[in-house]
């Protein structure tokens, strides 16, 4: 199913999965990724699964390129093994305008009225593709074809933690502080990474699927108090 | 019996706690961190007879200013450091390389670095310190780590863990060696470039600019023209792989770089090399070179080789 591996540098294998991005094969990529991880493998220092890729590091001390691509190759996952057994993770979400800080744009250039947007937005299922980037994040997706926006032209210095934003066929969390030029229409109160957790220190996990309700600012005030 | 322990009088530049890194959480977003120059660290703390991945301070430009506020500590410095030491009252010039027994009351001024960025103090016994996601290394952006995640602030007090106090003194001699090119191994994206801005990234020098830390390093020179598609889909990253976004400026990954992203990728720096990169400060320039995977992997095998070999001297 790996359509082909090429190296990443000395340390790390680059899987190819093919270009498209969809959830049949994102699907393939987080199956390779947990049977990967369960094989402990001695030497692999790091599996990313992305959209459509996965990228294997590895300590040069322990194995090599060659020598674990072989490995990687012998790995046997049949299609029928492929299903999914995630969970619905419900995300509380205060969409006023303090939070929303690209309602506006996204109003005006995809021609909706906030109430439009957030209609097409709220309340529906969306797939978790990946996480990563900043600690915890999830690149969740797909939104409605007619709220796609590219990322503004120039991105902000500080997107503020909680933030919640849309670009392309894609929605995420922006888990902390962080540089970030998605579109945002709201924020949630909710902690999506726990640091003193360390066994389950992410709330959404690729293949879960989430969902986006709204809240008002009073909701938002409380829940924000109780994390 | 009282607990060895310092007090930071002033903290220096990006101070944090930094070990071998952590591994396997780039998939919920953590990346290693640890120290940027693994060499030097691990130099630092077998001159003070601790095992290879205990907990040292790694700071940039310029490191904390010490006191020692009860009992008594070893350590030692490594890098290229500018750095004294008040013993009983008494300034001292201290050289790196070498271990130093110290009392209370005593200080130790780490003032600067002399043309690279980082340096490591380690301590005998090493810190007390709590691991978080099975390791002391320091990520600021997600305050994960030693320290509750933060850097190391002015008034703050460590304890250290207990030593053997007749430890003897311990000394290298090492010279922090330059290299002439920086060796990289074509990137995934290698053929989305110009053939003559591969000719250039090959051949040309590159500014190390201001904009560099342990996320990343941006560089500046001629500029890399992109023939293909100026941004890929997101995916992982691992350290040392040198990114193009569409102005046509390098940035190569570094320990605290983000777990993944979309700019395509023109090379990757070969492992043997990144100790070495990493402690070229701003507005030095380096120069590229593509080799070889299989040279790439004898190469580190030799520098591993180096590494042992003068650990094995102290």
């Amino acid at each position: 199913m790996i359509k082909n591996i090429s190296n990443l540098g000395d340390a790390a294998l680059y899987c190819d999965f093919g270009n498209e991005v969809n959830q049949k094969t994102n699907i393939k990529v987080i199956k390779y990724f947990e049977n990967i991880k369960n094989l402990k493998i001695k030497g692999i220092n790091n599996i990313t699964p992305s959209y459509n890729k996965l990228i294997i590091s590895f300590d040069l001390n322990v194995i090599n390129f060659t020598e674990l691509k072989k490995k990687i190759e012998d790995i046997n996952i049949s299609e029928k093994d492929i299903k999914q057994d995630h969970k619905l993770i419900k995300i509380p979400t205060c969409c006023d305008d303090e939070f929303a800080l690209d309602i506006e744009r996204l109003s005006s250039k995809l021609k909706l009225s906030k109430k439009e947007i957030l209609e097409k937005y709220l309340n529906k299922e969306y797939f978790c593709y990946m996480t990563g980037f900043i600690a915890g994040m999830p690149f969740l997706g797909d939104i409605h074809k007619k709220i796609r926006l590219e990322r503004l032209e120039t991105p902000r210095v500080k997107v503020p933690k909680g933030a919640v934003g849309i670009t392309e066929q894609f929605t995420n969390i922006y888990t902390f502080e962080s540089p970030g030029g998605w579109n945002i229409l709201g924020s949630t109160p909710i902690k999506i990474f726990d640091q003193k957790n360390e066994k389950q220190p992410i709330l959404i996990n690729p293949g879960d699927t989430v969902l986006f309700y709204e809240i008002n600012k009073k909701e938002y005030i409380k829940l924000n108090e109780k994390e | 019996m009282k607990k060895n322990r310092i007090i930071i009088l002033r903290e220096g530049i990006n101070s944090t706690f930094q070990d071998l890194g952590r591994s396997n959480f780039y998939h919920i977003g953590l990346p290693f961190s640890g120290v940027m120059d693994k060499r030097n660290y691990l130099i630092a703390n077998k001159l003070v007879g601790n095992k290879h991945n205990e907990a040292a301070i790694e700071f940039a430009y310029q490191g904390p200013l010490i006191k020692i506020e009860e009992g008594n500590i070893n350590f030692a410095i490594s890098g290229d450091i500018k750095f004294n030491i008040k013993k009983n009252g008494k300034l001292i010039t201290g050289d790196c390389y070498k271990n130093y027994n110290l009392s209370k009351n005593d200080e130790v001024d780490i003032i600067s670095t002399n043309n690279s960025i980082y340096g490591y103090f380690a301590v005998s016994g090493g810190f007390e310190l709590k691991k978080n996601f099975g390791s002391f290394s320091t990520h600021v952006r997600s305050n994960v780590g030693a320290n509750n995640g933060n850097k190391i602030q002015k008034d703050e007090k460590f304890l250290l863990k207990d030593f053997k106090d007749n430890y003897s003194n311990k000394s290298l001699k090492y010279m922090n060696s330059k290299i002439e090119y920086i060796r990289i191994l074509k990137g995934t994206n290698f053929d989305y470039f110009s053939e003559q801005s591969i000719k250039e990234f090959c051949s040309k020098e590159f500014l190390v600019t201001k904009l560099s830390d342990r996320m990343g390093m941006r560089l500046r020179g001629p500029k890399i023209k992109n023939l293909k598609e100026t941004n890929i889909r997101s995916e992982g990253l691992t350290k040392g792989v040198i990114q193009v976004p569409a102005d046509g400026n390098p940035i190569i990954m570094l320990s605290d770089h983000g777990t993944i992203g979309g700019y395509p990728k023109i090379g990757v720096v070969i492992s043997a090399d990144y100790d070495r990169l990493v402690q070229t400060p701003p507005s030095k320039k380096i120069k590229f070179k593509l080799i070889e995977l299989k040279e790439a992997e004898k190469l580190y095998k030799l520098y591993q080789m180096e590494t042992e070999n003068l650990l094995s001297q102290i």
